[in-house]
């Protein structure tokens, strides 16, 4: 270990600082689509919540000086689109999936647009909370630099895994992802009830944006989401619709992506692009690992149209 | 039936009249290359063009062409390196009539610039990098690129001088002869003040990937790299990154000092202004566009960013006399003894590449010092 670099300690610490940093767009978008997708309906649109809410965070910070209104803003953004998703939606015959892909390219091409003068401007980040001032090794206080949202983001998701279960809310999210029959004979209106899932899921996917712009990497350019939001989608399926689930593969797509410039910072520079793959050939390992000839995805939404 | 091939005299006027205006205004506002009094050039960004970056030092220099008299300019920006950028040039010839293209990027090149060129033998290509070969591509084609690396070079010198870890960090994109040339420029010229210095290089993987470049700039500062420089499309990431976590960074393709006033010592930018008025005071004067352009510090293809406020007296003075060395012309980044990170001699005593070379475009080897690997 020379004086000043961490040495192969830089490698865990990376992945650790890694998964926090990068995690936390993971997180909330695929939250926001758990709910969604328990409500039985799929919203493949999120990739454009992402981008927009990145956009309109970042804008209203650089117009207003004030990150958390851009976090509002981010939200309140995101809302609409789900919102606007979850309506159209209601149509008989209209297919979530195509819709979802609509809206993903509708978000994002109209954040380019409304995006254009915020490219040069630096906005205001959000503040992070130094967990790691106990330590005073300054590479392990740059990797405990927890930003709030990831502490939101993982207290959401133990949230969500109880409110599921154990709500009156809960249930009836469930009951209308399960059988809209069911939800139709106890009274309940299934289209209202995916109004609001969608809307929360998407208003939950614009501060995933707006963590992306506002805090890491803490600007806006248009290619900033690289796919994300996607990812976070699939990423619901992976963790088989658990909060909890969705949480730990956010934190292992975020760690794992980390890996790849780690192990070039410390000397080995053989085949990054393979590491590059890690999180893709670890997501693979799992789903065959834990798939089985026997039954459907245990979890899934009666309801859901990839699985009807 | 004979009535519907018969025109009725109002028609045969009107049609003729037409005809007669078309022919005066083809004759009084010839199209032909041979005059270009109204051309009009066309520009392809794989990026934002307010990138702080690659994409904005091009179109500043598209920029530079708009008071000129007959030049009308189209641009596009956010063009994927896929078959999307045929449909753009295809778009620009037949619809807005362009009669020469530079297609900015990289990948631009093979397959998609040589078959517009194939397609399109009239128009003229000119592409931004090393590609083109007079010996296997068109004549319609050509290339157009600026000796960067001694800007990275002089970022090499101010970087040592700077340094206190002797580690300097290097986020670049792909491994590609320019890049490496970069990446070995600012290791030498580091070297240039103390030979112990090392530098790390991350590669991304991809042009322009917002979070893998803080990740990996994350990473050098963990390893207690303390300047970074970068070779992305757009630093901005790099940059801000850096400069929070409170190492200096040397700037590259545009100046990007407001980003980081107190942390920025200097950097290499392109000065494509210059290029670009060159080719079309020729396209102008009707002379046949040269298929090889290249040019330095000297040429004015390239300049340094000011030095910031935490540049020394002594790397200020070294910093101007290798500039005014490098003006003379002739100045060798590579020159022996050199060999590379694997061991392999790459310059033997006396042997010196000077920028011109032709060799150092194809570059495939990172020198000693640099920690990193070409694939």
């Amino acid at each position: 270990m020379d004086a000043t670099g961490i040495g192969l300690w830089g490698v865990p610490l990376a992945i650790l600082g890694g998964a926090i940093r990068v995690s936390t767009p993971f997180i909330f978008v695929s939250l926001g689509e758990a709910i969604t997708e328990r409500s039985g309906r799929i919203n493949l649109g999120l990739e454009g919540t992402l981008v927009f809410g990145a956009m309109s965070a970042y804008a209203v910070a650089v117009m207003t000086g004030s990150p958390w209104l851009g976090l509002i803003a981010a939200a309140f953004a995101g809302l609409c689109f789900g919102l606007f998703h979850g309506w159209i939606c209601k149509f008989p015959k209209v297919n979530d999936i195509a819709i979802g892909i609509a809206l993903m390219l509708f978000g994002s091409g109209l954040a380019f647009f409304f995006g254009k003068p915020f490219i040069q401007p630096s906005a205001p980040d959000l503040p992070a909370i130094p967990l790691g001032a106990w330590s005073d090794i300054p590479q392990v206080q740059a990797a405990l630099d927890v930003n709030m949202l990831f502490l939101i983001g993982a207290a959401l998701a133990v949230f969500l895994w109880w409110a599921f279960r154990n709500t009156r809310a809960g249930l009836i999210l469930r009951v209308v992802g399960d059988s809209s029959d069911a939800a139709r004979a106890m009274g309940l209106n299934p289209n209202t009830v995916r109004l609001a899932a969608t809307g929360v899921g998407g208003a939950l996917a614009g501060i995933g944006g707006a963590y992306l712009s506002l805090y890491y990497p803490g600007s806006w350019t248009e290619g900033i989401s690289s796919g994300q939001g996607l990812m976070a989608v699939a990423l619901v399926i992976f963790a088989r619709w658990n909060p909890l689930g969705c949480f730990a593969a956010a934190l292992l797509f975020g760690g794992a992506g980390a890996l790849g410039p780690a192990l070039q910072s410390v000397g080995v520079t053989q085949g990054y692009y393979l590491f590059y793959a890690a999180p893709y050939i670890l997501t693979l390992v799992i789903m065959i690992a834990t798939s089985s000839p026997s039954r459907s995805l245990a979890g899934a939404p009666g309801e859901l149209s990839i699985t009807k | 039936m004979t009535a519907r091939f018969t025109l009725s005299r109002r028609q045969l006027l009107k049609t003729s009249a037409a005809g007669a205006a078309l022919g005066l205004a083809s004759a009084s506002f010839p199209i032909g290359r041979a005059f270009a009094a109204a051309a009009t050039v066309g520009f392809i960004y794989v990026g934002p063009k307010d990138d702080y970056g690659y994409n904005q030092a091009h179109a500043e220099g598209a920029a530079a062409l708009k008071g000129i008299e007959g030049i009308s300019i189209v641009e596009e920006e956010n063009v994927p390196e896929t078959v999307d950028v045929q449909k753009t040039m295809e778009s620009m010839i037949n619809l807005d009539g362009a009669s020469l293209i530079f297609p900015t990027s990289f990948g631009y090149f093979d397959p998609h610039m040589l078959a517009m060129c194939a397609k399109f033998p009239d128009v003229q290509f000119r592409h931004c990098g090393g590609m083109w070969n007079k010996d296997k591509h068109p004549m319609n084609a050509g290339s157009y690129f600026g000796y960067i690396g001694m800007g990275q070079y002089l970022n090499g010198v101010v970087a040592g001088h700077t340094s206190k870890t002797k580690k300097l960090g290097f986020v670049a994109a792909k491994p590609i002869p320019q890049v490496l040339l970069n990446i070995n420029s600012f290791l030498l010229g580091a070297r240039s003040v103390d030979p112990t210095i090392t530098c790390q290089a991350i590669f991304t993987g991809e042009w322009s990937l917002a979070v893998k470049e803080a990740e990996a700039t994350n990473a050098l500062v963990d390893q207690g790299a303390d300047v970074i420089t970068c070779h992305v499309d757009s630093p901005k990431v790099v940059v801000e990154t850096a400069a929070g976590r409170g190492a200096f960074v040397c700037g590259y393709h545009a100046n990007q000092s407001p980003l980081a006033p107190e942390k920025y010592l200097t950097g290499a930018e392109w000065n494509w202004a210059k290029v670009y008025k060159m080719f079309v005071d020729d396209l102008i004067a009707g002379k046949p566009l040269p298929n090889f352009t290249r040019g330095g510090l000297a040429d004015g293809f390239v300049k340094m960013s000011p030095l910031g406020p935490a540049v020394s007296e002594p790397a200020r003075k070294q910093f101007d006399a290798t500039l005014a060395e490098m003006m003379k012309g002739g100045f060798s980044v590579i020159k022996g003894p050199l060999t590379s990170n694997k061991g392999v001699v790459v310059a033997t005593e006396g042997q010196a590449f000077a920028e011109t070379a032709i060799e150092l475009e194809s570059m495939d080897y990172l020198v000693e010092g640099v920690v990193g690997s070409t694939a």
